[in-house]
């Protein structure tokens, strides 16, 4: 399916902001993994009309980089940390919590595409170790229970919108840093919440 | 031990909204521009930062003010920050771009007046999404009360600012993978020469890459001095720096603090110690860096001491593993980052480190053979020749090398630990 009016009105956007219309080349596959929680054929397709390069190096563009998803995501995306200040505060309790919860193995969606599982390199929350993050929202100082917990909400909950604080204040233990006043805003899809790419939203 | 807090200060004492662009105005915010604009010159600009004798907070330790001072002349130059902090165990830009981004957009707009610059970039990694958020609300603030766009406060200069969100790409932290990366191509490293940034860089136009760190203490140098910097800290250390304290450590967190105490006083005063356990190693700069022993805490946290012990201290991130660390695990997780972070391009990295992750993912779960440490060491050294430190190259960029660092710091120091994994050999007759 091709992008509606307001996508292709944000990708014109964007596109003005650089000296080079292929500079937009990574926000616009945001905005097609916005729509389709991965990067579709039909998605290639279009930003490759949009920006004047080929297909194939869309594609090349689009396999280098692990935020590009190349098979569809669930819902909420669960990014459990295994570097090295995560190894060593247990991540791998963690992660076997999360993966025992879900039913996932790495980088696999359940099929109701609602949880997708991965783990990742660092996220640069390692004085909040072991920490995971929801569609790029981060929570730090995780327990391999509070871990199970932040799941079983997601799942009762659903929230459109997922906000790092929110999550940190629920389930979250040791911080990287004093996040001082809480904020609103969060993700609305399993890509980073941005306003510039309308793909972040404040939650009343 | 103290603090010193130069570019956490403002953040530190108005916790509730130090984003906002009110507060930073009230607590002196913009004015360090706005001297500059009235009566300042490029050339005093570039004066003070070469007085400062600040080097590059991203890890590589480069003078910035002769950085500055290699920008070639063109028409069309850019400032681009980097943002993509991704080395494993540093947090200190996430702490910057959330809790202080009219700092750096004030730095960014002293430094394109100094180096005429009318287009710059952000280029923030997309984990850091929340971070980016505040940027660029900030950004938007400035745009509103004139700050950035066509004739700031009210002077001839133009700027515009643009925030660029990464994907999950640890090789753009590296600047020509960076612009690469910024150009809407595959983050790989492009070779220098000829790519210098600062004579060919985005759009093979002159560019300044400088760390969020770097260009955040912009501010604080041009309302007092470049001189004023550079008594701090102690000499080839200037100023103060952000550290990024964690692993097995009481007190984790983001410390600023003028470089030239030692590891211990840091980690014992600040840290508030290790969780009753004696240190057995740590990486004193980020996962690059070679990893000192638990009886090295008395080595001095400045770039050359670190250096001086085969180390270094990079991206200021330091983590700490006590007494009951698997440090085979710890080299894993490490090489593991490597492998998976290589971009590709050149075959010693590729196909080394994914190597070395193979022999120690053996190793570790007891499957390994006798000669697998003569194995690892003769990988490590298909990609960096020698095993020294700052390692050799067969590469375009350091990515490789520095995969090998954690291997040669365990069979270094801690070879027992490999040994005890392997099949005893057995001799017969």
């Amino acid at each position: 399916m091709s992008w509606e009016t307001e996508r292709l009105e944000k990708a014109k956007q964007i596109i003005e902001m650089y000296p080079q219309k292929r500079s937009a080349l990574g926000p616009l596959l945001y905005l097609a993994q916005d729509k389709d929680g991965y990067i579709s054929n039909e998605s290639i397709v279009e930003i490759s009309g949009l920006i004047g390069i080929t297909e194939v190096q869309v594609q090349s563009v689009a396999s280098f980089y692990s935020m590009y998803k190349q098979e569809p995501t669930g819902k909420y995306l669960l990014s459990v940390c295994k570097s090295i200040s995560c190894e060593i505060s247990n991540s791998s309790d963690v992660i076997n919590s999360v993966k025992n919860f879900t039913g996932l193995s790495n980088n696999e969606t359940d099929d109701e595409n609602f949880f997708t599982y991965e783990s990742v390199e660092c996220i640069g929350a390692c004085g909040g170790a072991p920490a995971i993050q929801i569609n790029y929202e981060t929570v730090e100082g995780l327990t391999p229970d509070k871990a199970v917990d932040l799941c079983k909400w997601l799942k009762e909950e659903e929230p459109e919108i997922v906000v790092a604080d929110e999550l940190q204040d629920k389930f979250g233990g040791v911080k990287s840093f004093d996040w001082a006043i809480a904020d609103n805003n969060g993700a609305t899809s399993p890509v980073p919440g941005f306003q510039t790419y309308d793909t972040s939203k404040e939650k009343k | 031990m103290k603090e010193t807090l130069l570019l956490t200060k403002h953040m530190r004492e108005n916790p509730e909204d130090s984003h906002s662009l009110k507060s930073y105005e009230k607590n002196g915010g913009y004015e360090s521009v706005k001297k500059v604009l009235k009566s300042g010159t490029p050339e005093e600009v570039l004066q003070e930062i070469k007085d400062s004798n600040i080097r590059g907070r991203g890890g590589a330790g480069f003078p910035t003010g002769v950085k500055w001072g290699f920008l070639a002349e063109d028409e069309e130059r850019y400032l681009v920050i980097n943002g993509d902090e991704s080395e494993p165990g540093t947090f200190k830009d996430r702490i910057l771009l959330e809790r202080d981004p009219h700092q750096l957009i004030e730095g960014m707009i002293i430094t394109c007046f100094a180096a005429n610059i009318s287009k710059a970039f952000i280029y923030i990694r997309g984990e850091y999404a929340k971070p980016a958020r505040r940027v660029q609300s900030a950004i938007e603030e400035a745009y509103e009360k004139g700050y950035l766009g066509k004739n700031i406060f009210g002077s001839s200069m133009n700027l515009d600012i643009v925030v660029h969100l990464g994907a999950g790409a640890y090789i753009c932290g590296e600047e020509t993978a960076l612009l690469n990366s910024l150009e809407g191509r595959r983050g790989e490293p492009r070779l220098k020469p000829p790519f210098f940034p600062a004579v060919k860089g985005l759009y093979n136009k002159p560019t300044l890459v400088n760390n969020v760190e770097t260009i955040s203490s912009v501010p604080w140098i041009m309302s007092n001095s470049g001189k004023d910097y550079s008594s701090l800290g102690v000499e080839g250390s200037t100023g103060t720096r952000i550290f990024s304290l964690s692993g097995h450590i009481n007190n984790p967190g983001n410390y600023e603090i003028e470089m030239g105490s030692s590891f211990g006083e840091f980690v014992d005063t600040l840290g508030k110690g290790v969780k009753n356990k004696a240190i057995k190693a740590y990486i004193p700069g980020g996962a690059s860096a070679p990893w000192l022993r638990g009886d090295q805490l008395d080595v001095k946290m400045t770039i050359d001491d670190v250096a001086n012990e085969g180390s270094m201290l990079g991206s200021g991130a330091v983590v700490m593993m006590d007494e009951d660390t698997n440090l085979v695990l710890a080299a894993k997780s490490l090489v593991s980052f490597f492998a998976h972070e290589s971009c590709g391009q050149c075959t010693p990295c590729r196909e080394g480190t994914t190597w070395l992750e193979n022999i120690l993912e053996r190793v570790a779960s007891g499957r390994g053979r006798l000669s697998d440490i003569d194995l690892l060491l003769d990988v490590c050294d298909n990609i960096s020749p020698g095993l020294s430190w700052p390692p050799k190259m067969t590469t375009i960029c350091p990515l490789g090398p520095s995969a090998t660092a954690s291997i040669v710091s365990l069979m270094k120091d801690f070879r027992s630990e490999v040994e005890v994994l392997l099949p005893k050999k057995v001799v017969i007759g």
